[in-house]
């Protein structure tokens, strides 16, 4: 039984605008005989955050791309600040994702280009030729994600967590309203892991830019939800409701199964669930 | 089911043929508008060009000695040793340059276009382009054609003239010609249909050079193992195309009556 209809209608605990700046609309997408996504829809009001979570396979990084237009669904409607993004060429794309920055799974850094040019490269494309503005963004983001020591270091030179950090960095120098994140600490360790999510929250709460974070892994899952970041302490605090410092941000859950949207709510909605799937994933 | 299986291996076959006429259209359009990427074209045709150069000149060189040798023993045989000149500068020239030239560089740089696109699609460097607002055909794709449409004749240049070169030391040293004698030969054979074919045949053959290896690459699946299965495609399909391209361009030349 599925335990909550993923209906846009149904008021969201902490909802804070009434025009989401993502709304996908009963999205459905299969590849060759494959039904990846069927009948999907969720939104996120600004300055929210979205956790996706669901087993490998059940469409989680897919409904990324499609939010970016990377992909093309075989129906339902993808609105980005109310516009919809389905009937958009590659060209009319272009100034959507300019509002938009994605940190993909292993980072995609350009490998041939050094760190610097990597988070340099949105801003030569959207045509900044000025190399003492391109050099004092760049040092300003890779400060923000603390990688500024490894400006001029190639991609193949840096672990993991730190081609992570600079994914992150290049992904915000244009300063993107919704960051999107495909599984930002697989593969990670669990202190490098705490470092991304640090950066996450920090970008969450300190620029208010509305997330949707895809991850398998339910403690970083439940740290976005439950921690905000301190620009005192540097560090997470556990977040607050009762409207001092560190209140917490809106933050919803969608779960996947098997392509379908199996329970789209709030934070505390999901964990006093009580479908034997949701209690079984959660466990 | 074979029914089924012939009409899915030919659907497949006409969807590529498309697809690759798609990217060659749109590779060639994205010349006339903005934005540009000159920088990216001139570090290709550094790349595919000046890279290509060492296996040029030594294909080249010794083709055209190999066919002197080969040659001077049937000429020799009619005492009209004089001909090799003739022999190797008409075959450079018309055939020899511009096809074993395409394949040389087809070797190197379809495979090396392919597995450097291929990696980039599979490490999803392909769609972080896409999302920070860059065309992946104008950035990749573009400056690759434009790079080898540049650079094949004039390699293909090189190797003719390293060709005949070859062919002179081995005429001078086995055959006792002397070089002016031998380069007489060779330049009187020379007419402007031979220059024509030899000099137009590399145009062709470079959009099949950088296009295959693009083509191969933005297709890449299956991770690693799909790009070393792309690379090896496109050098083959590359190599295949180019001498099937080269029989029938000749045999069209011939029919227009060029020669």
């Amino acid at each position: 039984m599925n335990p909550r209809a993923a209906d846009t209608s149904l008021p969201r605990d902490g909802a804070v605008s009434s025009t989401p700046v993502v709304e996908l609309r009963h999205v459905s997408l299969a590849f060759e005989d494959k039904l990846v996504l069927d009948d999907v829809s969720f939104r996120v009001g600004a300055g929210e955050t979205l956790v996706l979570l669901g087993v490998t396979g059940s469409g989680k990084s897919v409904l990324l791309k499609l939010i970016l237009g990377l992909l093309k669904p075989d129906a339902g409607e993808i609105l980005i600040a109310g516009q919809n993004l389905v009937p958009l060429s590659e060209v009319q794309l272009y100034p959507f994702r300019q509002r938009m920055g994605i940190v993909f799974q292993e980072g995609a850094l350009f490998d041939s280009l050094s760190v610097h040019e990597n988070v340099a490269y949105r801003l030569r494309e959207e045509g900044m030729t000025d190399e003492a503005k391109i050099e004092q963004q760049v040092r300003e983001v890779l400060r923000f994600v603390e990688m500024e020591d490894a400006i001029e270091k190639m991609p193949a030179e840096l672990s993991g967590g730190m081609r992570r950090r600079v994914s992150i960095a290049r992904a915000i120098v244009s300063q993107p309203a919704i960051m999107l994140y495909d599984s930002p600490t697989a593969g990670l360790d669990p202190v490098t892991a705490h470092t991304i999510n640090l950066l996450i929250a920090k970008l969450r709460d300190v620029q208010r830019v509305s997330s949707l974070v895809v991850t398998h892994r339910l403690a970083d899952a439940f740290a976005l939800a439950n921690y905000t970041y301190s620009a005192e302490k540097q560090a997470l605090i556990p977040a607050s409701t009762d409207g001092g410092p560190g209140q917490r941000v809106p933050t919803q859950f969608l779960v996947l199964r098997d392509g379908t949207a199996y329970f789209w709510g709030s934070t505390d909605e999901l964990t006093v669930a009580q479908d034997p799937y949701l209690r079984k994933f959660l466990a | 089911m074979i029914n089924a299986l012939i009409d899915k291996f030919v659907k497949r076959q006409v969807l590529a043929v498309q697809e690759f006429t798609e990217l060659l259209l749109s590779s060639v359009r994205h010349a006339f508008s903005p934005p540009r990427y000159l920088v990216d074209t001139l570090v290709q045709m550094d790349v595919i060009g000046f890279g290509s150069l060492p296996i040029v000149v030594l294909t080249g060189f010794f083709t055209g000695g190999v066919l002197a040798l080969q040659t001077y023993r049937t000429l020799s045989t009619f005492g009209e040793t004089g001909l090799l000149g003739q022999v190797v500068a008409l075959s450079m020239v018309r055939e020899l340059g511009p096809v074993l030239t395409a394949l040389m560089v087809a070797g190197r740089n379809s495979s090396g276009i392919a597995s450097e696109i291929g990696s980039m699609l599979v490490s999803e460097q392909i769609d972080a382009m896409r999302a920070l607002g860059t065309d992946p055909l104008r950035k990749l794709v573009t400056p690759r054609l434009y790079a080898t449409l540049a650079t094949l004749p004039l390699l293909t240049i090189l190797s003719d003239f390293f060709g005949m070169l070859g062919g002179a030391v081995v005429s001078m040293s086995t055959a006792r010609l002397s070089s002016a004698e031998y380069w007489t030969s060779a330049y009187q054979a020379l007419e402007f249909e031979d220059v024509f074919q030899g000099l137009t045949k590399p145009f062709f053959f470079a959009v099949v050079v950088a296009l295959v290896g693009c083509y191969f690459g933005l297709h890449t699946t299956g991770g690693t193992e799909g790009v070393g299965r792309s690379t090896t495609r496109a050098v083959v399909v590359a190599c295949v195309l180019i001498l099937v391209l080269d029989f029938f361009y000749t045999k069209f030349l011939i029919a227009a009556g060029f020669f």
